[in-house]
């Protein structure tokens, strides 16, 4: 068990034929994923090819998000578009009845994330992963995204973050003392974004696999305040978190679009002391993730 | 990124939000063509002198003075605004020094109000708020009488509709100015949602936003900032951005395709990915607080940089004055520990290398990374976690002192 994906998940890759698709379409081949078809308008008819540990593996491409899931049955898609093009890619998998849409792609106008949102409004089975984000995985079954697959280990701990590199290094001191993880999401570093920590700590409460969760927010928005109000009153399961940017100056974008403190809102001591009081223990330094969620569950 | 008032107000202009007449001046020459010319066109002789700086506050700082006496005395007041190091609340202790002017007509006003418009980014919509409490701090009046402030919320699939700015209208009691003053407010607004929307605006401000004797709404001021993200589709940008306005070494970055923001700290920061950026920073302020030990600078080499950005961004650190030691934070995904360490390593070796330097690899290509490293003939501390490398890094800087 997992959440959102696992081995019977059939994904699609938007954007198969540039330079991040190709090679994360690849690695993800490599890692077990199920990749079955790839969109590129005008490339419609192309195979692409991968020559894999396991065989050569053909995915076929085509023009537009509709014929590929009526060809190949994705129930996933994972998104490598440019800015530019990258919420017209989402809205297309959202039209095409992708119930699950990961979008890798850094960098979209927030003008246009704004209408996302409000059409993801409109669906109540479609879920949006980022955009900004790594995407997810579920160790050992499903990889969608350009996470480093090797770190990860099949085991119980969910783990939901704003930051990439960060969520690898909650993965990795896991791994390190031989603790798996159930299903990792990265939820993105834009201020407008599709799911948030409430609708991941959802998923991981209900999963019966999933045995504790360790969340990682940063400065910005109010989005770990909700979260600490849900596991207040909803989780029973333990929950460690980390709060980047307590040394971060106010009014400053942090490299996220999403990590700035601004009007005296979002700062990572409001956040910290939320999570605190919803009864999440929080750890003092990033290096301390995991054991801190371990010392939750010793009992 | 940001933009001067006058910038702001020409863009309003061209979309028909109402602003004052006015031109930018950049010496005092120019300043006082500008009042004379004003003056012929208006009939009146008073004129405002404004100090144009990316930073708000900038009338109680003594930036924006009135001229009644004419195109003389706007000179007069130019020659002390032009070059002055301009303090508010916005810029720091340290001020920040005018460059540019813009002299603008004077207005018979009767009321001053504050109209801005954000991204709420909890509730996913355009945010307008409105407030009596015209021409002060608009924080303040949030802290301090919140229900003095009235918001409306767009809908994108809708955009803005004239009852929402009538509600404002209202709220704001504008009926007292005559019927044709909420005409003229609904109006502004509906050009004023264009402007957020078509220029990709992430804060427009106007504060104040005044009523004129005469019952027109004029934007007194203008404060735009713009969507980073929507760089690729305004190609008009890059005119308007004032290199002056901003950190010379943060602009360097930037212009290298780096995440970079200055801090006052003395330990030099090179990590891959926004959130371990930001992590490493706390870590070293976690471990150095006590030793007076802090991070000099936030730096996110992101996810794809190439051996050069590396390399730019390893020099920059090394260029720095303050910084005393280097904390390198490497958690390699789609970023390989080899590129990093060849980066590092020609940058250090052009430059040479003379404060401490702490590398802390893991991740894709790890080991190709060490090597590369260990064979260089570099001083470098290796650590194995974040707080090793964070320990490491502040006992090189305090010598061990306690």
């Amino acid at each position: 068990m997992s959440v959102l994906i696992g081995k019977d998940t059939r994904v699609l890759v938007q954007g198969i034929t540039g330079g991040a698709g190709s090679f994360h379409a690849k690695q993800m081949i490599e890692y077990g994923t199920s990749v079955v078809a790839g969109v590129t308008p005008t490339r419609g008819g192309e195979t692409f090819e991968h020559a894999a540990s396991v065989g050569t593996i053909k995915v076929p491409v085509f023009d537009t998000v509709a014929q590929a899931v009526k060809k190949t049955g994705a129930n996933a898609s994972v998104i490598f578009v440019p800015p530019p093009g990258a919420a017209d890619a989402i809205l297309e998998a959202f039209d095409a009845g992708v119930e699950l849409v990961v979008c890798i792609t850094e960098g979209i106008p927030v003008m246009d994330m704004l209408k996302v949102r409000r059409v993801l409004e409109t669906l109540p089975k479609t879920r949006l992963i980022g955009p900004n984000c790594p995407g997810i995985i579920t160790p050992g079954a499903c990889k969608i995204g350009i996470m480093p697959g090797h770190i990860h280990k099949p085991g119980h701990i969910g783990v939901v973050s704003r930051s990439g590199t960060l969520t690898y290094e909650a993965v990795g001191q896991l791994t390190a003392l031989g603790v798996g993880q159930s299903t990792c999401v990265g939820i993105g570093g834009d201020p407008v974004a599709g799911m948030d920590f409430v609708d991941v700590l959802t998923l991981f409460e209900a999963d019966p696999d999933t045995h504790g969760v360790i969340m990682i927010g940063e400065i910005g928005g109010g989005a770990e305040e909700r979260a600490a109000d849900f596991i207040k009153h909803k989780m029973k399961k333990p929950v460690a978190a980390f709060i980047a940017g307590t040394t971060a100056p106010p009014g400053k974008r942090m490299g996220h679009a999403g990590a700035i403190i601004s009007g005296g809102k979002g700062t990572a001591a409001a956040k910290i002391h939320a999570l605190t009081e919803a009864g999440a223990r929080v750890a003092p330094t990033p290096s301390e993730m995991a054991t801190t969620l371990l010392s939750m569950m010793k009992k | 990124m940001k933009i001067h008032e006058y910038q702001g107000k020409q863009i309003f202009a061209k979309y028909g939000v109402p602003v004052p007449k006015g031109y930018p001046a950049f010496t005092v020459d120019e300043a006082e063509a500008a009042a004379k010319k004003l003056v012929a066109e208006t009939g009146n002789d008073v004129v405002v002198v404004k100090a144009q700086i990316h930073a708000g506050g900038r009338g109680k700082g003594g930036g924006v003075k009135v001229a009644k006496g004419g195109p003389a005395e706007a000179r007069q007041i130019a020659e002390k605004i032009l070059g002055m190091q301009l303090v508010t609340h916005q810029t720091g202790p340290e001020g920040q020094k005018v460059r540019r002017l813009y002299v603008e007509q004077g207005l018979a006003m009767d009321r001053e109000l504050y109209l801005g418009a954000v991204i709420d980014r909890d509730r996913r919509r355009i945010a307008f708020m409105a407030s009596t409490e015209g021409g002060v701090e608009i924080e303040k009046v949030a802290h301090d009488t919140p229900e003095k402030i009235l918001t409306v919320h767009v809908d994108p699939a809708v955009g803005l509709s004239a009852y929402q700015s009538r509600e404002l209208a209202f709220g704001l009691g504008l009926e007292k100015h005559g019927k044709e003053t909420v005409g003229k407010f609904v109006k502004l607004m509906a050009s004023l949602y264009d402007v957020i929307v078509k220029e990709d605006c992430s804060l427009c401000e106007i504060n104040p936003l005044v009523i004129l004797k005469n019952g027109d709404v004029v934007a007194l001021d203008a404060k735009i900032n713009f969507d980073d993200n929507a760089d690729f589709r305004h190609k008009g940008w890059a005119e308007l951005r004032d290199a002056d306005e901003e950190d010379p070494v943060e602009l360097q970055a930037k212009e290298a395709g780096l995440n970079y923001v200055s801090l006052d700290g003395n330990v030099g920061c090179l990590v891959n990915g926004a959130g371990l950026a930001m992590a490493t920073m706390d870590i070293i302020k976690h471990y150095g607080e006590k030793h007076g030990v802090a991070p000099a600078n936030f730096l996110d080499v992101g996810g794809g940089a190439t051996q050069e950005q590396v390399t730019k961004a390893f020099s920059m650190i090394l260029k720095s004055p303050k910084v005393k030691a280097i904390f390198v934070n490497i958690f390699g995904g789609i970023m390989k520990c080899d590129v990093i360490a060849n980066g590092v390593v020609a940058a250090a070796k052009e430059l040479g290398l003379k404060v401490p330097l702490v590398v802390r690899l893991e991740g894709t290509n790890v080991e190709l990374g060490r090597k590369i490293l260990s064979e260089s003939g570099l001083a470098i501390q290796a650590a194995t976690t974040m707080a090793d490398g964070a320990e490491k890094v502040v006992l090189a800087v305090s010598g061990g002192a306690k």
